[in-house]
């Protein structure tokens, strides 16, 4: 057990260093707020765009040095002191104090968590062999880039964003894929089924294996290390690697346990504030208990509440109405998503998939709450305008290509 | 050396040198500028890194814009003519002495 040590007052301190962490710093000074700002990482890295990392990173088509999101000495310069390489491992909202996993303790005036999550691990027989990675982190890649030469055979646990991405990058390297899927379709939680078919049949095209209603039993091992997947249906697959992409886990414990309202997430108003006094959360640990009340893991919504919870610190209080999209890039697909489709009850397909340029609008209510958008930027950027306005129109109407979607808001209004 | 000059939203103008082969983005925000929020990083996925081109040295070309930034540049209420994504302006020498904008915030 460590002592705690006192090791200094800030006026605000953000736990997170990612883009949440980074943005609510940078906000802050745009805001106007003079007082000391510390921003800790738990990451030994400064600030850096996490979503290449599974993208252009692991492709080693980036350096490291192009993903920072400021350069090194911005930080400096704005007078924000970087704590990195460390954990918060208490909080206590009374004495207005954070602990790190070192022992060293911080006061604050303002707490704004953005801790980000964690990759969920897998938990059955084998998980901890060696040579079973994560693409989280920049320590994950790296970890996993330094064995993927050697690599002829890649399985890959999950068929999110993350999974799918990562396929991609190592079929265009040339190894051999095979994707597990535990539900009967990949995407299955963040999108409608015919992007979800869409996506499959484009991995498949591109030589991926993929197990939908795979659960996994075993990883299985040979001198500690993983040597393949055993499936319940106990077909055994053969692989050099395995790279699990199952979801985050929100790092929000030592809020939670300070006593912050949450589960899964720490619930947050509109300004972006805790329960407890003068403790923010945003990215995607936060939950809008105003909106969808689910917590959103993107990069937009990470930043935009961030300078929600700045403007709110410094007085300036407008809510968040930020509208969320997200991106993702597989092969030469670009995926675009406006909007949320928590809850839709309907789906119209906007083109024709095979065309590889399409969208799926998602209804509900009869209204547009959300768009997919795969290689169609035209959809994607007027299609926010029927989000916006949740229009309700015909699934003829939304599906006839020969008229743009701002024809339609036209004829709405 | 080539610079570039930007323009802030305070309608301040600086000069900086620029990095050959670095988008101008990236030159924007590496020269410690921190009002672009290029929150896709430069893939093309969204409009945040939109600048206006103020004026472009003589003999001087810009690559052409592809469909999908017209298409995203499309979607920004300040759109202009001179607008560009400036993640997809790669800088190089013959760009010496650029002057850019950054546009208003969607």
């Amino acid at each position: 057990m460590t002592q705690d040590v006192f090791a200094g007052t800030f006026d605000c301190i953000i736990v997170g260093a990612g883009h949440g962490g980074s943005q609510t710093a940078v906000a802050l000074r745009q805001s106007g707020f003079e007082g000391s700002i510390a921003l800790l990482g738990a990451e030994p890295e400064v600030p850096y765009d996490r979503p290449s990392l599974s993208k252009e990173y692991l492709a080693g088509k980036k350096t490291f040095e192009r993903m920072h999101l400021r350069p090194q000495d911005f930080w400096s310069s704005r007078n924000v002191e970087l704590v990195l390489g460390t954990r918060v491992v208490a909080v206590d909202p009374v004495a207005k104090t954070v602990t790190l996993e070192n022992g060293a303790c911080y006061s604050y005036r303002s707490l704004v968590w953005a801790a980000g999550g964690e990759p969920r691990k897998l938990s059955c027989p084998g998980s901890e062999l060696s040579g079973i990675f994560y693409i989280r982190s920049k320590a994950d890649c790296d970890a996993l880039l330094a064995v993927l030469p050697d690599a002829s055979k890649v399985a890959i646990i999950g068929g999110g964003y993350v999974g799918l991405e990562a396929a991609a990058v190592f079929r265009e390297l040339g190894k051999h894929v095979v994707l597990v899927e535990a539900l009967n379709r990949v995407l299955a939680r963040v999108a409608g089924e015919p992007i979800s078919r869409f996506y499959e049949r484009e991995h498949r095209d591109h030589g991926v294996d993929i197990r939908l209603n795979s659960d996994v039993k075993v990883i299985s091992g040979r001198d500690g290390r993983a040597s393949g997947v055993l499936l319940e249906s106990r077909e055994s697959l053969q692989a050099d690697i395995v790279v699990v992409g199952i979801g985050i886990v929100p790092s929000a414990a030592p809020l939670l346990a300070a006593g912050a309202q949450g589960s899964n997430g720490v619930n947050v108003d509109a300004y972006c504030r805790t329960s407890l006094p003068d403790i923010y959360c945003v990215g995607d640990c936060a939950i809008l208990t105003n909106g969808p009340g689910i917590r959103v893991e993107s990069v937009q919504n990470a930043t935009d509440q961030a300078t929600t919870a700045a403007k709110a610190i410094c007085g300036n209080f407008k809510a968040y109405d930020a509208l969320p999209w997200f991106w993702s890039n597989q092969y030469d697909l670009k995926l675009q998503t406006i909007g949320l489709n928590c809850g839709y009850d309907a789906v119209v397909v906007r083109g024709e998939p095979a065309s590889r340029s399409f969208s799926l609008v998602y209804l509900k209510n009869e209204a547009v709450i959300a768009l997919d958008c795969v290689n169609a930027p035209r959809d994607y950027v007027q299609g926010r305008k029927l989000v916006e306005t949740a229009a309700k129109l015909g699934s003829v109407q939304l599906a006839d290509t020969s008229k743009q979607l701002k024809e339609l808001t036209l004829e709405t209004n | 050396m080539a610079t570039i000059s930007l323009r802030t939203r305070d309608g301040e103008l600086h000069q900086f040198d620029g990095r050959n082969g670095m988008s101008i983005m990236e030159n924007i925000r590496n020269a410690g500028f921190d009002e672009l929020l290029a929150m896709c990083g430069g893939c093309l996925s969204c409009a945040t890194c939109h600048i206006y081109f103020e004026s472009v040295p003589p003999g001087a070309d810009l690559p052409t814009p592809s469909v999908d930034e017209r298409e995203l540049l499309e979607g920004s209420d300040y759109r202009q003519d001179n607008s560009r994504l400036s993640c997809q302006i790669p800088f190089e020498q013959s760009l010496d002495g650029i002057v850019v904008a950054i546009a208003p915030e969607d």
